[in-house]
């Protein structure tokens, strides 16, 4: 083999939580009474829109999650040798982004240094800006910079909107022969928007990603798209690496908080009586230590304990890997409380109603009251908790790496993009493609977060129905 | 009425000791105080015997809980638990690492926060609200539906950037006020204004939406209707009737962050160089000043029980319906 696998901790967690998901999904789609609100989510075009760019998110996500360590070149076949940084299939993918490094800073799409320094030209020393090493690199003369970036961008759009007609098309062959109806009688409906979910918006979002893809493919083999960093690592690469921190903090935080909340939430809410006192207790203490102090608290102490026990972690990535769950823990841990109260009072109204009453009185057990008759009906309150809660973690992930008790420092975040570009502003010429891209892009994570949380609640909350 | 703010206060009580045992058990317990002076340290002048004075300078040398050498109740109070955390309760917060009082140091440090904290908040609420009135006017519009969107879009913004982008843009690019720094009296007028600017604008998005939902929710109901049917006029009902009863789940749900106001913000202090109780948790964080850091969960802690209590008071001063046993 030319590699070894490697499983990390958070790569496991996030399948397992894949698993998950597909679980769920598969359940619902034979229950009509848990599809209908999906269903009208799927009929709100922010929602959906938002759904697109999500799903474009979490594929880069998902392929920046299966990691391997290739085998070193010149070591013997009989007992391979394998390079101790861990890549990933998205490395693979975009290889000459990663290894493409330059001197220092350069500007987006630049063919120079962003400073000036002294270079031997003719036989002559003169100070002017160099030449980058990769950026540009196939152009013999800098005058050919502008008609080789409009010429690339074109055919970027070019094919971008080509692979759109294709996605048009094969949405139109697979719904038609769903609907039994003509393909042009679908596409012209679709148009119109009378197809039963927003067609339009789905197919603009994801040609829009298309082009911009397709931009993408033309421009990065050549060019460093968002410029380089201080290092002269490629803003690009860094940008995309940090899509997987995010939606690992993003979901797995969710992960923990769920059992703790659903947990004890019903089971305050249920039992009542020193049950009900114990855990209001746990909660009110958790919560009223300020988050961000119990976080830091705990954050150093993981990292003493990572300091302590080197032989633990072989690898550098392993390590950044193991404080990244453990960030995600203590998130979890900070912040069920607000689901749990919310849980609590909703069985506490449960638990007086009739059916409820009805099957302790055929004496029904606890365990199978709140499986079948409790669980269900807050089932609603628990997704909609789950997919508010994701985008403030993300932002909460950024503001921790600014702190010092985020991930670790090594490792590629949005949160430590801003945190080692916050002087950048500051330099003369102004340097602000860093800052620029990790804003760019936590900007759409969130946002396309945000509209589909907002499209789930309205469509499970039964009281935010009319309110829109 | 005095019984019961009396009886809250024993019921703060047992969670205080809670608070207290738990940061007692993550500082000293699960993270020895030979972690700590390893930290402290570095990795390179680790001697047992540097651990050993580190600890006795620090006062850390004694054992957790029970002291079995000591005589008397000394067995109970010459422990690192009596001395370090118990004191707390007392607010004896002991010393930081680089030999300061840290009571005087929150005692100086929680004005400069509450210079920029209680305008953020006073202000603040005050144009989430008016934003929110002006939503709710014109609902099912699409002045409505654009402002909801421009709201959702505004949460979405990091608040790091609502700081970076203040700085350079009003401060850097256009010169209307300085970047950073602060000042007493009428002359830290200048530098207070652009935090405060930066915190109101980027508490909007999710302020004014919050405070939209409140208002419709009340908007539906009956003594509206009869309000209307009166033949009040729109501006009158929402005035009036709306913005009034409204205001009881917004004013009491801001009563329980008021004394945690004093707190101050620890990312918009650490960018403006505000010297308060938020730039003085980061810099202890960043220095893993231990001591610090736990007297100001201490500190937190308390002032959220207090907000707890104020909260409960003001609910049935505001709401005649609300009866406190």
């Amino acid at each position: 083999m030319n590699f070894q696998p490697v499983i990390l901790w958070t790569d496991a967690l996030i399948f397992l939580l894949l698993a998950g998901v597909l679980l769920l999904v598969a359940m619902i789609r034979r229950q009509e009474h848990l599809l209908a609100p999906w269903r009208s989510v799927a009929r709100r075009p922010m929602a959906m829109g938002a759904a697109m760019v999500l799903a474009v998110f979490v594929v880069i996500g998902l392929l920046d999650s299966l990691h391997y360590r290739p085998k070193l070149a010149d070591s013997p076949a009989d007992k391979p040798q394998y390079a101790v940084e861990v890549l990933s299939v998205f490395d693979a993918l975009v290889e000459p982004l990663r290894s493409r490094s330059e001197k220092t800073y350069s500007a987006p799409l630049a063919i120079q240094l962003h400073a000036k320094e002294f270079i031997e030209r003719d036989g002559v020393t003169v100070r002017d800006y160099p030449r980058l090493q990769y950026g540009g690199a196939h152009l013999a003369d800098a005058s050919e910079h502008r008609a080789d970036l409009l010429m690339r961008t074109t055919t970027g759009i070019l094919h971008g909107l080509l692979a759109s007609l294709m996605l048009i098309l094969l949405l139109g062959l697979w719904q038609s022969r769903r609907h039994q109806t003509a393909l042009t009688g679908w596409l012209w409906a679709a148009w119109r928007g009378e197809a039963g979910w927003p067609v339009r918006t789905v197919v603009a979002v994801l040609g829009s990603a298309l082009v911009l893809g397709g931009v993408l493919l033309q421009l990065a083999p050549a060019y460093h798209v968002l410029g380089t960093d201080k290092v002269g690592q490629d803003v690009l690469y860094i940008s995309l690496k940090s899509i997987r921190t995010g939606l690992v903090i993003g979901t797995l935080t969710t992960l923990v908080t769920l059992p703790l909340a659903i947990g004890l939430g019903i089971a305050a809410g249920y039992f009542r009586g020193w049950v009900d006192d114990l855990i209001q207790y746990v909660y009110t203490v958790l919560n009223s230590i300020p988050g961000v102090l119990l976080i830091a608290a705990a954050v150093l102490i993981v990292q003493v304990y990572i300091e302590s026990n080197p032989e633990l972690f072989d690898t550098a990535a392993a390590r950044a890997d193991i404080r990244l769950l453990a960030l995600c823990l203590i998130m979890g841990v900070t912040s069920w409380t607000g689901l749990a109260r919310l849980l609590r009072g909703e069985s506490l109204k449960l638990r007086t109603l009739d059916y409820v009453e009805a099957a302790r009185s055929f004496g029904v057990s606890h365990a199978r009251i709140i499986r079948r008759h409790i669980f269900p009906n807050v089932f609603h309150l628990v997704l909609i908790a789950v997919v508010l809660d994701f985008s403030g973690l993300v932002l909460a992930e950024a503001v921790l790496s600014y702190v010092g008790v985020g991930v670790d420092p090594s490792m590629y975040s949005w949160g430590n993009m801003i945190n080692g570009a916050r002087l950048e502003l500051a330099r003369e010429p102004v340097v602000w493609w860093q800052l620029g891209a990790a804003f760019v892009f936590m900007f759409t994570l969130v946002l396309a977060a945000n509209l589909f949380a907002d499209g789930v609640r309205d469509a499970f909350d039964p009281r935010a129905g009319g309110r829109r | 009425m005095f019984a019961y703010i009396v009886r809250r206060l024993f019921y703060a009580v047992p969670i205080l000791i809670g608070v207290n045992l738990l940061t007692f058990a993550l500082f000293f317990v699960v993270n020895t105080p030979d972690d700590m002076a390893r930290l402290q340290l570095g990795a390179k002048r680790v001697t047992p015997e540097a651990i050993e004075r580190w600890k006795v300078e620090h006062g850390y040398d004694k054992p957790l809980l029970f002291n079995a050498s000591a005589a008397g109740t000394q067995k109970f109070t010459d422990t690192i638990y009596f001395q370090h955390s118990a004191a707390m309760f007392a607010f004896e917060f002991g010393e930081s690492d680089d030999g300061r009082n840290i009571g005087n140091e929150i005692r100086t440090r929680m004005w400069p926060s509450l210079a920029i904290a209680l305008p953020v908040f006073v202000i603040g609420l005050l144009v989430n609200i008016s934003f929110a009135l002006l939503m709710v006017f014109f609902r099912s519009t699409y002045l409505d539906l654009w402002g909801v969107v421009l709201c959702v879009v505004l949460m979405s913004i990091s608040g790091l950037f609502y700081i970076i982008a203040g700085q350079y843009f009003i401060a850097k690019l256009w010169n209307l006020l300085p970047i950073s720094g602060f000042a007493g009296g009428i002359d830290g007028l200048k530098f207070i204004m652009l935090p405060v600017l930066v915190g109101i604008v980027s508490g909007i998005g999710s302020g004014a939406r919050w405070y939209r939902t409140i208002f419709l929710e009340e908007i539906g109901k009956d003594y509206v209707r009869t309000a209307r049917a009166k033949g009040l006029s729109e501006i009158r009902v929402l005035f009036r009737h709306v913005l009034k009863n409204g205001m009881i789940p917004i004013l009491t749900g801001a009563v329980v962050v008021l004394p945690l106001l004093f707190m101050g913000s620890l990312i918009t202090e650490s960018f403006f160089g505000i010297p308060g109780l938020g730039s003085y948790t980061i810099d202890a964080i960043q220095a893993q000043d231990f001591a610090i850091v736990r007297a100001m969960v201490f500190l937190g802690s308390f002032l959220y029980i207090v907000g707890l209590i104020l909260t409960d008071i003001s609910y049935s001063w505001v709401d005649p319906r609300v009866r406190l046993q």
